[in-house]
């Protein structure tokens, strides 16, 4: 299997910490992969790592078979890597449509100058992104508080919006910070199938999350981190079953893992 | 607001201060206000560009910096290369916005506080700088500056001969109030097109703003280059108006009140600082009136303002709308 993105011998050390160690893994196109593991397994680092916020100390990222580790921010999310954040951040004094328009900025064919005289390009560029954004809106059945101002969104909207934005961002791979964090089971049941439809649309969904069950439900393969190593890897039942992962998890409930 | 009413707002303001202004100025014989507006104008300027590194969320105390290094720039090349001022207005400007893309690059990788305090030195460093480096002349500064000449196109007069007149303030007035309007317009449009809201986009959440492909560094530096760009230029002429430099012609206290100036107009409005700075300069110098307890009451009306109007003096006509 060729994996679209791939994680080689990722290690981050924080001085003496080390956080992510030696981790590889990979993950196929249209893929849905989820990282899981305990508290401080080091499963935000990775994240971090991979979408470009940190530099590993040694291992790379590919991309295509392109090394985007090194790279910042901004151009890997040109090259198609694009990241969404925990619930918080959103452009919190936009409207929820401007919050997805500003996103559409890898779209942009016209100049910043172009802008500034509003040319023909810009103007098309302009009327683009608001038809985009209406789509985006409307797929994620936000349609109805795209006028709201963000800071006044409850919890459940600003991780729709959170989606949202990374979508306008037109991603090859999306990686997604704990999703299901904070939501009840409902709320959690509508965000999987939210994540299903992002797959429908080709995406590749790579997704760091405490929430065993949505994990369990949602995902094609699952790395499991502890202490900064992966532990496992497989699917879904393999992990169910994997003695590795309920040692790890022991303290825990059987019931969090799906048992 | 429609077209229609924009175009009557644009057209009232070009009337007020290009005719209206100078009418009243004329019947009352009060002709020291084209100095003190002259100077309101330029003020405002230079905090225009204070106020959109605040738009990208960095609170810049360092515009004084570049006032004076503007400044200096025109006189030098003026007195020491025979310059004319009106090539050296866009000289000034160009080698502000490109001395703070070299500052600038290191600088606003700092946020908050940081970036707040390194820019308060700036202002300290330039005036230093002034009074250590020979071609500036040091304390002494450079005098004597002679006024502007004329423009001539094709032999046609477009501004006449400063030295010709008999009130060259007047024609200070409509080169500041001139350039102040330019500013403003240049300022609005940037503002409303994606580059403001990309620059806003950076001012809510920087790590969203490149997780989302926007080169916050790049944008930084633009807008970092803009503000001082209007620093420098608002500082040539108010050189070449006054005739002269000083290393203390622009102090911390002159970068603070630029700041000043976008607070009280409202950071959420781009006329904010043009607002602000009127205000400001006037109601200090009604305070003089008050002899000793000048700085006093000024300081309390100040903090009252703001905890009454966090959002700035404009705010109020939007505080209406919302009632």
């Amino acid at each position: 299997m060729t994996f679209l993105l791939e994680a080689k011998g990722m290690t981050k050390r924080f001085g003496g910490l080390v956080a992510v160690n030696n981790v590889s893994f990979g993950v196929g196109a249209k893929e849905i992969l989820s990282v899981i593991g305990p508290n401080g397994a080091g499963k935000s680092t990775l994240f971090k790592l991979i979408s470009s916020f940190l530099r590993p100390t040694a291992g790379e990222v590919l991309f295509r078979g392109e090394r985007i580790s090194d790279l910042a921010p901004h151009i890997a999310a040109r090259k198609g890597v694009v990241r969404t954040f925990q619930e918080t951040t959103v452009f919190r004094n936009m409207s929820v449509r401007d919050n997805v328009i500003i996103a559409h900025h890898l779209r942009s064919k016209a100049s910043l100058l172009g802008y500034f005289f509003a040319t023909r390009q810009a103007k098309e560029d302009e009327a683009a992104f608001g038809r985009s954004a209406d789509e985006i809106l409307g797929f994620l059945g936000l349609e109805s508080i795209a006028g709201e101002t963000a800071r006044n969104l409850p919890h459940g909207h600003l991780r729709g919006l959170g989606i949202a934005i990374g979508l306008a961002t037109d991603p090859a791979v999306l990686l997604l910070d704990e999703p299901f964090a904070g939501m009840n089971h409902d709320e959690t049941m509508k965000a999987v199938a939210m994540v299903r439809k992002l797959r429908e649309r080709g995406l590749t969904i790579l997704l760091v999350e405490h929430d065993m069950q949505a994990v369990m439900k949602i995902s094609d393969r699952i790395v499991v981190l502890n202490f900064g190593q992966k532990i496992a890897e497989g699917t879904p039942s393999e992990i169910q079953r994997n003695d590795k992962v309920i040692e790890a998890y022991l303290g825990i409930e059987d019931e969090a893992i799906g048992l | 607001m429609s077209i229609s009413r924009r175009i009557i707002a644009v057209t009232a303001f070009l009337i007020l201060v290009f005719a209206v202004i100078p009418i009243l100025i004329a019947v009352s014989g009060r002709k020291d206000f084209y100095y003190t507006l002259s100077s309101v104008a330029l003020l405002s300027m230079a905090s225009a560009g204070v106020w959109l590194t605040f738009h990208i969320g960095r609170i810049n105390i360092g515009q004084g910096a570049y006032a004076l290094m503007g400044g200096y720039v025109s006189a030098i090349l003026v007195m020491s290369y025979g310059v004319s001022f009106w090539w050296t207005l866009p000289l000034a400007g160009l080698f502000c916005a490109l001395a703070s893309i070299l500052i600038g690059l290191p600088i606003l990788r700092l946020r908050g506080v940081y970036f707040a305090m390194v820019t308060l030195v700036l202002t300290e460093v330039a005036r230093l700088l002034a009074l250590a480096l020979p071609v500036t002349q040091g304390a002494k500064g450079i005098t004597s500056i002679p006024l502007p000449g004329a423009v001539e196109v094709f032999g046609l007069t477009l501004v006449p001969d400063f030295t010709m007149m008999e009130n060259p303030r007047i024609a200070f007035y409509y080169l500041s109030v001139a350039l102040m309007t330019a500013c403003f317009a240049l300022m609005h449009r940037l503002v409303n097109s994606r580059i403001g809201h990309i620059c806003m986009s950076l001012q809510q959440n920087e790590e969203l703003a490149s997780s989302i492909g926007i080169n916050i560094a790049q944008i930084r530096v633009i807008a970092y280059a803009i503000s001082s760009f209007l620093g420098g230029l608002a500082g040539a002429v108010f050189v070449a108006a006054t005739q002269s430099v000083y290393p203390s012609s622009f102090t911390v206290a002159d970068s603070i009140n630029f700041m000043l100036n976008c607070f009280l107009g409202g950071l959420g409005y781009v006329f904010g600082p043009m607002l602000g700075t009127l205000v400001l300069y006037f109601g200090w110098n009604l305070l003089f009136e008050t002899g000793r307890f000048q700085l006093l009451i000024y300081s309390a009306l100040m903090i009252a303002l703001m905890l009454v109007l966090p959002n700035g003096l404009l705010s109020l006509g939007t505080l209406r709308k919302e009632r």
